[in-house]
């Protein structure tokens, strides 16, 4: 039987779960025995050459471009998996979700410390190259349906394992109570 | 010696004192049966429902009812743990829980029945609704994005004459914790301690204190919540 295939993506997100992903150590060598990767930072694949088997998001939905990538891992993965607090349930960028946009792109260009003395001509970024800011930070299964969901902020790097083998291997997940943490 | 009544708790065949509700009569048997509004020494509220047992087949909050001799009650039955899981994953999407700012991480009685449930996702859609912190007094803040409304601390946080330093301000969906400054700039370190423990979730807070334990040493790091009082056998 051929490898399962594997993709990652960080929408928005710090990328710490994708560095608790290499906490498995060198359980590292074991997974790619075990899986090939396709899309993935981790290997700088920039677009999909085939369909996946394994999509893993890291991140929520802030901007029109996150939507566009999950959609196209959900177009191009047969199963996903939310990875962690961000794109469960929006994480620390889903603070802002109280706050109308409009408020946060002037603090953030307009009255900023950074920005209130230089952005003399009061310029909010608005160009068509540029993803358009959502009206709130929305967790990935609002947008696309989502298979599995691991938290942790980030997850433990033994749910992850636990996770991939047993989709891999086809055997029931282990859920320890120590691999279930929410920060 | 008072008298000894006799009931069962799935199946199992328990003795408690005359008087003590069922929570408190469980955790006699080392049967924990999970409680958010309910402390012990206080009076019960049967507000938050976590405690909903099924009692002669019909559901009831354990805290707020008495044992009685002969009764059969339900506690750890797939349907009573799935709807426990529901009430959790509502008060989950209902607030803004965001556990890895919080101080209270770890320590979180919410938290900790989230992951004794193995809450992974709230299958409800979040609210993300806008809530207040307040940070006038000088030893507490109140962070409204996680209260649960429990009003555990309205009923036992007291100043020594007995005023509550802690109200409840408006009704229904407008409902929110608030403090009394004046008074609780009074409270000693040990009562504000308590206050902060009195509290299920990471809605009051003791200042300059935060993150003082170390991820791996906290209260539900290691051990579900209700571990203490479950029998060796049973966890």
């Amino acid at each position: 039987m051929a490898k399962p295939i594997v993709a990652t993506t960080a929408l928005a997100s710090c990328f710490g779960c994708h560095m608790s992903l290499l906490d498995i150590d060198d359980r590292i060598l074991e997974l790619i025995e075990l899986v090939d990767f396709n899309k993935s930072p981790v290997d700088d694949i920039k677009k999909f050459t085939q369909m996946c088997d394994i999509g893993i998001i890291e991140g929520g939905c802030a901007n029109s471009e996150n939507v566009h990538v999950l959609k196209e891992f959900r177009k191009n993965c047969k199963i996903l998996i939310s990875l962690g607090e961000c794109a469960i349930m929006g994480g620390l960028p889903a603070m802002r979700n109280d706050i109308p946009v409009e408020e946060c792109l002037a603090e953030a260009y307009l009255n900023g410390p950074s920005t209130k003395n230089s952005n003399t001509e009061k310029i909010l970024p608005n160009d068509a190259e540029l993803p358009c800011i959502l009206d709130k930070v929305y967790p990935c299964h609002e947008i696309v349906k989502i298979d599995y969901f691991l938290p942790g902020c980030p997850p433990r790097a033994d749910l992850i394992w636990n996770a991939l083998v047993a989709l891999v291997t086809g055997d029931e997940m282990k859920l320890p109570y120590e691999v279930i943490k929410f920060d | 010696m008072s008298e000894k009544i006799k009931f069962t708790i799935d199946g199992k065949e328990c003795f408690a004192d005359k008087g003590k509700n069922i929570v408190e009569a469980a955790k006699a048997n080392g049967i924990y049966i999970p409680t958010l509004c309910h402390l012990e020494g206080i009076e019960a509220a049967g507000s938050c429902r976590i405690c909903n047992v099924k009692i002669n087949g019909k559901f009831m909050t354990a805290c707020t009812t008495e044992v009685a001799d002969g009764i059969i009650v339900e506690n750890n039955t797939p349907e009573i743990q799935e709807l426990r899981k529901i009430i959790v994953e509502t008060l989950f999407v209902s607030g803004n829980h965001y556990c890895a700012v919080c101080e209270k991480s770890g320590n979180c009685d919410l938290q900790a029945l989230a992951y004794r449930y193995k809450m992974l996702v709230p299958r409800f859609p979040f609210e993300f609704e806008k809530k207040e912190v307040d940070a006038y007094s000088s030893k507490l803040y109140l962070d409204r994005n996680r209260c649960i409304l429990c009003k555990r601390c309205v009923r036992s946080i007291k100043t020594k004459d007995g005023k509550s330093i802690f109200a409840i301000k408006g009704r229904g969906y407008k409902a929110m914790i608030n403090i009394d400054y004046e008074l609780a700039n009074k409270m000693t370190e040990e009562e504000a301690r308590k206050a902060m423990d009195t509290c299920p979730v990471g809605c009051i807070i003791r200042k300059e204190i935060g993150y003082i334990t170390p991820i791996g040493q906290r209260k539900y790091d290691k051990k579900p919540i209700g571990s203490e009082i479950e029998e060796p056998v049973t966890k």
